[in-house]
């Protein structure tokens, strides 16, 4: 298994690199690494959309769109280093390590988790989630029984709810501050992603 | 048809149980009295006759009235677990029993216990236990209710015997085997002792979690060790092969997972029955009491595990129970379960602490006794350490060393131990009294010194705590956001873990098992982010509603004319409003007793106004409450209906006249128009002052309605309070708006015809886009008019009508008047 991971671990580029950015271990990398050229259907090289739809369980997943989308911010491929980047975002935060001062934010801090689940709300990319954009991911969540007017009223009192400066919308230090009590380091975080 | 049959069938039980009684007492009534029952007496004594009854209904209201006493001071009980307390309570008793006719009478017998004591106690643990946190975390507490039993209960025996074997003792008529017996009952943390010290002391969820479950599921392991090594005991140690071990690990395979099974059968059963009680509400209640006794019952009669059984019966049906049954019955099944359960507990302390002063169970062997307890503690912290370090490495929320500190002090030994060493036959176990009493001493010592010394030692540690917090619905939108997240990035990343299986999991619940458990009107509403809506709304309407007539009222004592009428129409209406709600929506939302009795509370507010029509709505009002009270078969909703129709129509008629006479002879149109342009500019108004950033808190906003005197009332509650305060005025401006537009008030046309329009319907209809993009201020945070128009839509037309129209006046009255 050592001899076969690290074997394997030579073929990733710039492996040291990222495990500097973002903390995952070797055999992590390499086991993100098979799964990406899994996905990777025409071993292309990098990640198409289609690709990920192909996953099965994943189209039935209500917020399938807008993940992907996560995934393919900037373009239309997707690169590992992008693709390990993002999932990133959902390694464990170590309790017991030391912070040093000087180092940057890890991109599993909390602010990076919660920076993650408020771009999904935040379509138009202005920084703050709008009453619309808060109903469509409603709409999608919630089941279709729900009527839309038991929707709007449910934005309304979320929008609410956080909203501080009484603009309408929810900025993303109200988005935080709205959920300052609830453990985001461990709701955003996948065990065997450590 | 099965419910009259289980009803014949409980009848028949009762009966049957009544007579055997009657039939015993008799004869020893005749044995006793035998001599006397020659003529007729008008008034005999027969104590006898009620004796067996009678002392058990002494016993319990004994135990009942020292747990008032307790409570009286306040300082006791946060020092002292109310465990200890009812110990102590029941040493003094039993010393006093003891003393008057020297005979131990009553003990803790094992019948009683695990027939009548231990089943109301489980029930209520499994019932509301926290199934996401208990699922979550069910690996580790596997790992340490069944390795840690284990290992427990075999590294105490054998250390026992080994010291035995040095001679410490002295001589004592054991052998290794029970040995092994003894440790196999005093290793299993007990969930009676748990649970009443930890409910005190409020450690964080998960490690709550984790060591209460421990003390649940480890009954299984608990009973196939000591059914094991009891058969072995009586078979004699000689004649134990290597099939019977093998025996005994088969038979806990089948003891666990056999009482799990009826457990889950039984849920099954009861959400079914449930999902069609609706005509039977008034002994809906009693089913869950039934069933889940009968599955704890049936998993005892097929020698499997009972705990379990009653526990995941509890689990499993909770979600369908509260969902299918009615409002008032699950409040009933929740203040039931949790009066069984606390006094269960209650007369199980009391008992342990009687059934120590009796001298005939007392052995006492110094060396014995010190040395298990140092035994179970030491044996207790190694393997937690052990099992932690292990899972440690699998867990994504560590347990660290204070969690495990705070684990090894919480592994209390309770009633079961004692239960079980009581069962033991002296025939075949030699040394029973000196089991009993070490038993004894370790159930005193784990629940009083280590009940004592768990408070200080959770605050010495900085243990993190459970908080009690509000429910959010941006928490509980986010929580539910993420877990999609988690699960999509699981399946991204290609590893199934917890999210991916709960995904699936939720995804066959909700095509199956709902559809076949539960009723169809509560499948619609069981969204998750929508019950919390829907809670925060009732809680919302309820304040909303005190609040309101409190301001009503006061303002009605002190200003003699115009707003006379204005806060009679706001606040009138409101009380039929929000209780028919309450009943209605009833299976959807738990209320809890604190919202019964505010509801109330605003009953008797709106008594105090003398008004005439005011009067008569609480003339409705108390008709209700009286039906309710001495109506005993059924809850009859019909009536209720009928009565709403009738305030409908009444208002509807009230309304049609002071509309009439306060906009007779302006030309309606005008009105709109007029009153439209006065809103928008209150709107800028009003949001004019929003942004002034001179530290003005919004509720100053309100300002319209109250007066000052009732701002300093504001400054006290919290944030909610005046969250909710500051939305009164923006609902009241929408309305204005909204109410203009709403056909019904339309004062030249055919008031019929609007009525069949939902107003909620038409409302929104026929607000153009521009005038909500006009508005400078969001007017959104509308609840109240959202609230009821949302909740009404499961009902009738008429009563959406009277709850849509109700507020409209109220908004538009002050504003003609005024000018």
């Amino acid at each position: 298994m050592g001899s076969q991971g690290s074997h394997h671990a030579s073929k990733i580029p710039d492996i040291e690199a990222i495990k500097k950015e973002t903390g995952f271990s070797q055999a992590n990398i390499v086991r993100l690494h098979h799964r990406f050229r899994a996905l990777d259907k025409e071993d292309k090289g990098f990640l198409s959309k289609e690709n990920f739809l192909c996953i099965g369980e994943l189209a039935v997943n209500p917020l399938c769109d807008r993940i992907i989308n996560a995934f393919f911010e900037n373009s239309n491929s997707l690169d590992f280093r992008s693709f390990i980047r993002i999932l990133a975002h959902f390694r464990p935060i170590e309790e017991d390590k030391p912070k040093d001062p000087n180092s940057q934010e890890p991109i599993n801090s909390r602010r990076n988790k919660l920076k993650f689940a408020f771009q999904l709300y935040d379509q138009d990319k202005d920084g703050k989630i709008s009453r619309n954009e808060l109903l469509q991911v409603l709409r999608m969540m919630v089941g279709v029984q729900v009527t839309n007017e038991q929707l709007e009223s449910i934005a309304d009192r979320t929008i609410q709810e956080s909203d501080l400066d009484n603009d309408n919308a929810i900025s993303f230090e109200e988005f935080a501050k709205s959920l300052e009590k609830m453990n985001i380091e461990h709701k955003m975080s996948i065990r065997f992603l450590k | 048809m099965l419910t009259v049959l289980l009803v014949i069938l409980a009848g028949l039980a009762t009966g049957d149980a009544g007579r055997g009684r009657n039939t015993t007492s008799d004869s020893r009534d005749d044995a006793g009295h035998g001599v006397h029952l020659e003529s007729l007496q008008i008034v005999t004594f027969k104590w006898h006759h009620v004796q067996d009854p009678y002392i058990i209904a002494l016993w319990i209201l004994v135990a009942s009235l020292g747990k008032i006493v307790f409570h009286l001071s306040h300082k006791v009980t946060t020092i002292v677990p109310e465990s200890c307390l009812l110990i102590v309570l029941g040493l003094l008793l039993g010393g006093i029993v003891w003393a008057a006719d020297h005979i131990a009478s009553f003990t803790l017998t094992p019948t009683v216990f695990f027939f009548y004591l231990l089943p109301p106690i489980v029930l209520d643990a499994g019932y509301f236990m926290p199934n996401r946190l208990f699922f979550g975390n069910l690996g580790t507490i596997l790992l340490y209710a069944v390795i840690g039993t284990v290992w427990n209960a075999a590294t105490t025996g054998l250390s026992l015997y080994g010291v035995y074997q040095t001679g410490i003792m002295g001589p004592l008529e054991i052998n290794l085997l029970d040995f092994l017996l003894f440790g196999s009952l005093i290793a299993a943390v007990d969930p009676v002792a748990v649970l009443a010290v930890f409910e005190e002391v409020h450690v964080n969820d998960v490690l709550f979690i984790i060591v209460f479950g421990e003390s649940l599921l480890n009954d299984a392991v608990t009973v196939v060790l000591y059914n094991v090594f009891d058969s072995f005991v009586s078979m004699g140690a000689e004649n134990v092969t290597g099939v019977d071990c093998v025996k005994g690990i088969v038979s806990f395979l089948v003891v666990s997972l056999g009482g799990t099974a009826v457990g889950i059968i039984f849920a099954f059963l009861l959400s079914l029955v449930t999902r069609f009680t609706k005509h039977v509400r008034i002994i809906e209640p009693g089913f869950v009491f039934v069933i889940s006794y009968l599955s704890y019952l049936t998993s005892e009669m097929l020698s499997l595990s009972a705990i379990l059984a009653i526990t995941f019966c509890g689990i499993c049906c909770q979600k369908y129970v509260k969902a299918n049954i009615g409002q008032q019955s699950a409040t009933t099944v929740r203040y039931t379960m949790k009066m069984l359960a606390s006094g269960a507990e209650t007369i199980i302390f009391m008992f342990l602490g009687i059934s120590a002063v009796n001298p005939d169970i007392w052995k006492w062997n110094t060396a014995f006794i010190l040395l298990t307890l140092v035994f179970i503690s030491v044996y207790r912290i190694i393997g937690v350490i052990i099992q932690t370090w292990i899972l440690n490495r699998y867990r994504m929320v560590q347990l660290g060393i204070i969690d495990q500190v705070v684990m090894s002090y919480g592994g209390l030994r309770g009633a079961v131990a004692f239960a079980l060493v009581a069962l033991l036959d002296s025939q075949k176990v030699k040394e029973k009294n000196l089991f009993v009493s070490t038993t004894i001493i370790v159930v005193f010592f784990t629940v009083i010194f280590q009940g004592l010394t768990i408070k200080p030692l959770v605050q010495w540690l900085k243990v993190k705590r459970s908080e009690h917090r509000e429910p959010m619905l941006n928490e509980k939108l986010q929580g539910t956001a993420f877990d999609h997240i988690l699960s999509a990035i699981e399946d991204i990343s290609g590893q199934i873990g917890h999210n991916t299986m709960r995904d699936k999991w939720t995804s066959f619940e909700r095509k199956f098992l709902s559809k076949v458990l539960m009723r169809r009107s509560a499948q619609k509403s069981r969204d998750r982010i929508l019950k919390v809506f829907h809670e925060l709304n009732l809680k919302d309407a309820i304040s909303y509603v005190t609040e309101g007539e409190r301001r009503g009222s006061l303002a009605f004592i002190r200003s003699p004319s115009t707003d006379n009428m204005v806060n009679v129409d706001f606040s009138t209406p409101r009380p039929s409003t929000v209780s028919t709600l309450l009943k209605e929506n009833a299976s959807m939302v738990c209320l809890d007793m604190q919202a019964l009795e505010q509801r109330r509370k605003s009953i008797r507010d709106t008594e105090d106004m003398v008004t005439h029509h005011t009067l008569q709505q609480c003339l409705y009002k108390s008709r209700q409450e009286h039906k309710h009270l001495y109506s005993r078969h059924e809850l009859t909703q019909d009536e209720d209906e009928k009565q709403n129709k009738e305030i409908f129509q009444r208002t509807m008629k009230k309304r049609l006249e002071s509309f009439k006479s306060t906009k007779l002879g302006i030309k309606h149109s005008k009105i709109i128009n007029r009153n439209y342009k006065r809103d928008r500019g209150q709107k800028r108004k009003s949001s004019g002052m929003n942004m002034i950033p001179n530290g003005k808190i919004p509720h100053e906003k309100d300002m319209e309605f109250s007066d000052s005197d009732d701002i300093t009332n504001y400054d006290l509650e919290k944030d909610i309070g005046i969250n909710f305060v500051a939305s009164v005025t923006k609902q009241a401006l929408t309305d204005t708006t909204k109410g203009n537009d709403n056909p019904v008030f339309s004062a030249d046309d055919e008031q019929t015809i609007h009525m069949t329009f939902p107003p909620w319907l038409s409302s929104e209809d026929t607000v153009t886009p521009s005038q909500r993009a006009g508005v400078q201020i969001p007017y959104s945070p509308n609840n109240y008019r959202k609230l009821t128009s949302f909740r009404l839509s499961n009902g009738s037309i008429d009563k959406m009508l009277a709850d849509g129209t109700e507020e409209r006046p109220r908004t538009l009255l002050p504003e003609s008047t005024n000018m």
